[in-house]
This record gives C-alpha cells, sequence and structure tokens, in this order.
C-alpha cells in the first residue's frame, strides 16, 4: 500500500515538473497577457439582458482583438486578452463580491461592467476606491451626469429616460404640427425603476408639446396579458400608444394589439423593440412601430458589425444598446494602444480622448456619451433611428404606422 | 456552575472582539468574504431562533431583509445613520408583530406557504406605495459607509443575534417554545400561552433580520424591490441552518460558514455550474444529513457513551 503511495506521488510530481516546464517555455515565448475581467448576470432575472446585449459582445470583441494578434500597446507590441468571467447570478451582493475577487484575488488588468443600471451603481463605489475605469454602458440614469463627478473614473453611456421621453415627444409633437395626428397619447408603464422614471419625464414633456394624455396607466412588472389595458387604450380614441415597457411586456402587448387590431398611428413600445426577436414575436410585418434606441440604419461600419455579430454569436445584436457596448469596448481598446494598460492613463484617456468606433467619430462628454440615439422606428426590416431628426444618418418617420396585417 | 452557565455569552463576546481586528488586515475581497460570511451566520441564526425550536418553516427571511434595506434607502438622506437603524429594527418589529398576530394560527405547510408569499406582498406593497404616492421607485444610498464598517457592525450584530438567542434559551419562553415544538396540544394543556409566545419569538427573529438587511443596505448604493426582496435570501438560511441543525444555538453557525464558503468556491470556480452543483449540495445535504450536523455530533457522543441519557438541552 505504501509503495502504491510513494509511487503515485512520483508520478505525480513528475507529470507536475513537466507541465511546470512547459508553461514555462510557453510563457518565455509569448509576451504576457492583458487580464479582463467580467462578472455579469448568466443566470436569473437579469440574464435575458445581459445574454442580448453584453455578454455577447464582450464574447465578440475579445474574439476580433485576440484574432488581430491582441491589444496593441504604446511600444507597438501586442498583448493577447486573457478573460476572467463570473456569474453574478442577478444579484447585487455577488456582483460586488465578483468584482472585489476580480480585483484582489484574480488581479486583472481592467474589469468590464456588468449589466443593468443597478448592478452598475452597487460596483460603481468600489471601483472608484480600487481604481478601475467603469465603462457603465448598461445603464440608463438621469443622474448621470452627477455620478460622473462622484466617481471620476466612470463612464455613462445611455442616457437618462429624461431624454428618451423628450425625444419621443417631439417626435409625436412634430408629427402634430404636420397634421398627421391629432396628438392624443394613451401611455402605460411598468412599475419598475425604469418604467416610472420615463413616465415622470414624459408627463411634463408631452405637455409641453401640446400632446393630450387621454389615458394613463401603470400595470406591476411581471404582467402577462395585456388584453384589457390595449382595449382601454383602443377605447381612449388615443391616436397615438405609448408603452414603457420590459421585453417580455412590450412582445405581449404587440401581439394584443395585434388581437385587438389596434392601429393607432403612433404605436411606441419600450425595451425589447430593438431586440432581433421583436419581428419573430409579431409574426408580421411591424414597420413602423416605434421604441427605444436605434441605428443608423445606412451606415456601412454599423452593417459590418451587424454581419459579425451575427457569424460570432448565431444572431443580430439588438439595435440599442448592442452597438454602443461594442464602442465602448473599441474605445477600452485604442485608450489602451495610446497609453498602455496603466488604468489612471486610460480613464484619463477615456475621459478626454476622441475614438474611432463603429458609432463614427466618439468623444465623450464630462464622461457620458450623448450623441445617442432616442427614438427607434422598424422600417425593412432595420430599427432605424428617427431622433434627433437633425443628426446625421436620421431616417424619416413613418407615420402614420401601417395597420397590422391579419 | 454560575461560570459555566456563562460561559457562551462571554465565549461569543470574545470571538467577536478579536475577529473585529481582521477587518483593518483584509483586503477588498477579504472584508466581502467577511461580510458575506457573517451575513449568512446571522440570517441563520436568526431564523433559526423562531423556526427550530417550533418546526415552523418560514420563507419570510426575504420579506424582513428588504425592509430592513428600503428603511435605510428611504431615510438616508433626512436621518442621522444611528437613528436610521433603530428606525428599521421598530419597523421590523411592528411588521413582524402585526403579520405574526394574523398568521401564526396557522401551522405546517399553510404557514410555510403564507412566509413565502409574504415576501412577495411587502414587494408589491412597497412598488405600489412608490409608483403611487411617491412617484419614485429607484432610491439611491449615499452614505459615507465603507465595506469594513459594514463588516463590524454584522459582527456586533452576529454577536447580539447569538446572545439574544442565548437569554432566549434561558428563559420561560425559550422552554415554553420547545414544548411548542414538541407538541402544540400538550403546551396548551401546560397553560402556555401558545400565541403569545410564538408572536414575541417571531418578532425577536424578523427584528434582527431586517437590521441585517438594513445594515448591508449601503453595499448596494441603488436600491428597487426586485433588487432587496431576493427569493434566494428566503431558501438560503432555511437549508444552512438544517445543515448546521436548526434545533441547537450554534447549529445553523455551524451549518451557514461551510456552506457559504461552499457557494463562494463554488461560483468562483465553476461560475457556469454553478446552479447544478448547487442543486446536488443540497440533496446531499437532505439525504445525508436530516438532522444536520450537531444531530450528527449528538448521535457520535451517544454511541460512544453508549449510555442511554436523557437529551440535552444544547
Amino acid at each position: 500500500m505504501r509503495k502504491f503511495m510513494r509511487r503515485h506521488v512520483l508520478q505525480w510530481a513528475l507529470a507536475a515538473s513537466v507541465t511546470a516546464s512547459l508553461g514555462g517555455h510557453a510563457t518565455a515565448q509569448d509576451s504576457q497577457p492583458v487580464k479582463i475581467g467580467y462578472a455579469v448576470s448568466k443566470t436569473g432575472p437579469s440574464a435575458a439582458g445581459a445574454g442580448v446585449t453584453t455578454i455577447p459582445n464582450y464574447e465578440l470583441w475579445v474574439k476580433d482583438v485576440n484574432e488581430a494578434g491582441g491589444l496593441k500597446m504604446p511600444d507597438g507590441s501586442q498583448r493577447k486578452i486573457e478573460v476572467i468571467e463570473y456569474d453574478d447570478r442577478s444579484a447585487s451582493d455577488e456582483v460586488v463580491r465578483a468584482v472585489e475577487r476580480l480585483a484582489t484575488q484574480d488581479n486583472v488588468d481592467f474589469i468590464l461592467p456588468p449589466w443593468g443600471t443597478g448592478f452598475n451603481l452597487a460596483i460603481a463605489p468600489l471601483m472608484d476606491r480600487l481604481g478601475y475605469p467603469q465603462l457603465a454602458v448598461t445603464s440608463v440614469t438621469d443622474k448621470a451626469p452627477e455620478f460622473a463627478k462622484r466617481w471620476k473614473k466612470s463612464f455613462w453611456f445611455l442616457g437618462g429616460g429624461k431624454d428618451y421621453a423628450e425625444a419621443l415627444a417631439k417626435v409625436i409633437g412634430d408629427a402634430k404640427a404636420a397634421g398627421k395626428v391629432e396628438g392624443k397619447i394613451a401611455v402605460v408603464s411598468v412599475a419598475d425603476g425604469f418604467g416610472i422614471d420615463l413616465i415622470n419625464a414624459a408627463r411634463p414633456a408631452f405637455e409641453e408639446a401640446g400632446l393630450e394624455v387621454v389615458l394613463d396607466k401603470t400595470y406591476p412588472l411581471g404582467t402577462s396579458d395585456f388584453a384589457t389595458l390595449i382595449n382601454d387604450a383602443k377605447g381612449s380614441e388615443a391616436d397615438g400608444f405609448v408603452a414603457f415597457s420590459y421585453p417580455p411586456d412590450t412582445f405581449g402587448m404587440t401581439k394584443a394589439a395585434q388581437v385587438a387590431a389596434f392601429n393607432p398611428a403612433i404605436f411606441y413600445v419600450g425595451v425589447g423593440t430593438a431586440f432581433p426577436i421583436y419581428e419573430k414575436v409579431a409574426g408580421t410585418d411591424i414597420t413602423g412601430v416605434m421604441g427605444i434606441g436605434g441605428v443608423n440604419a445606412s451606415d456601412p461600419k454599423i452593417a459590418d458589425y451587424f454581419q459579425r455579430h451575427t457569424d460570432s454569436a448565431g444572431q443580430p445584436p439588438d439595435s440599442w444598446a448592442s452597438a454602443i457596448t461594442y464602442a465602448s469596448l473599441q474605445m477600452l481598446q485604442q485608450a489602451i494602444e495610446r497609453v498602455g494598460v496603466d488604468r489612471e492613463a486610460v480613464a484619463e484617456e477615456l475621459s478626454t480622448g476622441t475614438f474611432e468606433t463603429i458609432l463614427g467619430e466618439t468623444k465623450l462628454e464630462d464622461n457620458q456619451l450623448r450623441q445617442l440615439w432616442w427614438v427607434g422606428q422598424w422600417q425593412d426590416g432595420k430599427f432605424a433611428a428617427i431622433a434627433p431628426a437633425e443628426n446625421e444618418g436620421a431616417s424619416e418617420p413613418i407615420i402614420p404606422k401601417p395597420d397590422w396585417k391579419q | 456552575m454560575m461560570s459555566r452557565a456563562f460561559l457562551f455569552p462571554i465565549a461569543v463576546i470574545a470571538v467577536a472582539g478579536c475577529l473585529a481586528f481582521l477587518p483593518s488586515y483584509l483586503d477588498d475581497y477579504g472584508i466581502g468574504i467577511m461580510i458575506g460570511l457573517l451575513n449568512a451566520v446571522i440570517l441563520a441564526t436568526a431564523w433559526a431562533l423562531f423556526s427550530g425550536p417550533t418546526g415552523y418553516i418560514s420563507l419570510a427571511t426575504a420579506a424582513f431583509f428588504g425592509v430592513g434595506a428600503y428603511t435605510v434607502a428611504v431615510l438616508n438622506e433626512s436621518v442621522p445613520y444611528p437613528l436610521i437603524l433603530i428606525a428599521a429594527a421598530i419597523i421590523g418589529a411592528l411588521v413582524s408583530l402585526s403579520i405574526g398576530l394574523a398568521t401564526l394560527r396557522l401551522a405546517g405547510i399553510y404557514f410555510v406557504i403564507f412566509t413565502f408569499g409574504l415576501s412577495e406582498m411587502v414587494r408589491q406593497m412597497i412598488t405600489w406605495f412608490e409608483v403611487n404616492i411617491t412617484g419614485t421607485l429607484g432610491r439611491y444610498i449615499f452614505l459615507p459607509i465603507e465595506p469594513r464598517h459594514i463588516a463590524w457592525q454584522l459582527l456586533g450584530l452576529a454577536a447580539l443575534t447569538l446572545v439574544v438567542g442565548w437569554l432566549i434559551r434561558r428563559s420561560k419562553t425559550g422552554l415554553a417554545l420547545r414544548v411548542i415544538g414538541d407538541d402544540e396540544v400538550v403546551a396548551a394543556h401546560c397553560g402556555i400561552n401558545i400565541a403569545r409566545v410564538k408572536v414575541l419569538l417571531f418578532g425577536v427573529s424578523a427584528t434582527l433580520l431586517t437590521l441585517a438587511g438594513a445594515i448591508q443596505a449601503p453595499r448596494y448604493v441603488y436600491v428597487e424591490p426586485a433588487i432587496v426582496f431576493n427569493p434566494t435570501l428566503s431558501f438560503l438560511p432555511v437549508i444552512m441552518a438544517l445543515l448546521g441543525g436548526a434545533r441547537s444555538l450554534i447549529g445553523p453557525t455551524l451549518g451557514a460558514i461551510p456552506l457559504f464558503l461552499l457557494f463562494e468556491w463554488l461560483s468562483a470556480s465553476y461560475p457556469n455550474a454553478y446552479s447544478i452543483l448547487l442543486g446536488a449540495v443540497f440533496i446531499v445535504i437532505v439525504y445525508a444529513l436530516p438532522q444536520g450536523v450537531t444531530g450528527l455530533i449528538r448521535r457520535w457522543r451517544e454511541r460512544s457513551a453508549s449510555v442511554v441519557q436523557p437529551e440535552e438541552a444544547a
């Protein structure tokens, strides 16, 4: 028995030494990789959003960079990316502990943000204290200017509820001024952080745009039957329907509107409208449906990005935060190329530099991305940006929306 | 005899005193682990204060934890921090007492289902209030509280929870509670006011759970109902206390520490297989250790003593 054990130990020792020498050889040849860590929701309620917007873009970017030989350094050398990833299981305390682990145990060079406003805020003080730049992409908050001041290395990419609500009010207000709609609006919102933020901003914005709100209702998170709500909207004689909704609700309301043959001139639904799956959910022509986000439909850079994303993830990206997520990673990549892996210098470069991304020439203002599309509309199978209308690449809105085909 | 009797609280305070030096030396991750461990110990022990002796499985932990966190979120801009904690404790006590009065006549599976629904109900009530009355849902907590401050507070709360549990066991109420757990009918015939004892203990347990939520709220920075009313929080203390042994005072701690470390190791090493491994661990615990770790130790002791002894009150 003892002999057997000793032989085993010897075998292990031999194997270990061989592995160690091989490992040593490999590191001598390659330059050391840049360690990039992230904790995102792979399971739990946030997994759906993270799985559409965040994870595929992180994977695509890492693949793109490593296939091109790695991240370029200021001295011209290249270093591959080594990824360390965790699942935050959609819980705030998990994401905080995972970031602590990434920073102090795994000693990663950079930390990519989790998905969602709440999770980004939960790690913000920690990232600031540990000195990591935070590219808070998937955070919609009106307090972004305040946060950017509070945490100097934090960057906010998706605007606030006010931006989206006011841009929508302008789109409908302009249509009213052009005589295309009467401007009677039925608005419903989900009773959750996002829905409440938007409806609070939309009420005064609609009033200012000269629109009349004929129905204003809130529904609980997790509602699955929207027939009553849609019928109420239909009965309210509104010619504009606005829903500040989450993806499952967005899909449910679309189906309910088709069943009820509810055909207002403006049909606007919230998060999820920009998802590639929306067309399949509707199962019919969705031209004219408006929602949050949008992309420059005629831009070849965006078309190329859509193609690469489809090849890598098996589905096209969503047309709201996906392209912005990818662009934020390109900014990080270019900042590293200019100043190296010094986090302090990278944060400074992100804050002040100008970058060439799939969004075009990109520059942050007070640590926030402001060149965003606020309202999009499905046109010819693309979720085309329609507001702000004065920006280059904006499409002309189709109003009234064509009736649902039965 | 006297010194022996006070051994437990003295030991608890001594251990807590030693651990109080740790946050000054640990790095961020170490403090994060310490916070997680202490949270698990507090939740499991406070849960077992009521559910252990009575055998009433409560799945309302998330409700009280969330109430505590929300109290901090609502008051953090207008009230000094120590007062917020007191307010959280009072609110937790009031909520649990009113709920207890209404429901503790339920027994068995009805009680389990009710408590599970309770978390959802409290969450929906807060949502309704925020949407219709205050018109805001996400709330921000900007308090100058660092992780090590949270660790220290949790350490104090953990010691308090264990000492409170010890005091209850020594009191008449503790004895009454054990009688109720063994046989409610007998307890009633002995002249024990069953409802009062149960409501009281439910309240004490819930107040401690509320405080745990309140103390950790600054770590969330941003609070909305979906974040703080996390159903996982209701299940973990149950499985931790069952692993350690819910009927002994130190049992939940013995279950909470290894389980928390196991979860942490699983999520660090196998982030993609975590849920599957977690399920497997639960099954193993229920099959292999139905009496918990303390039950196993007791059985070993009994076997080695080989003399039939009356069951010792841990």
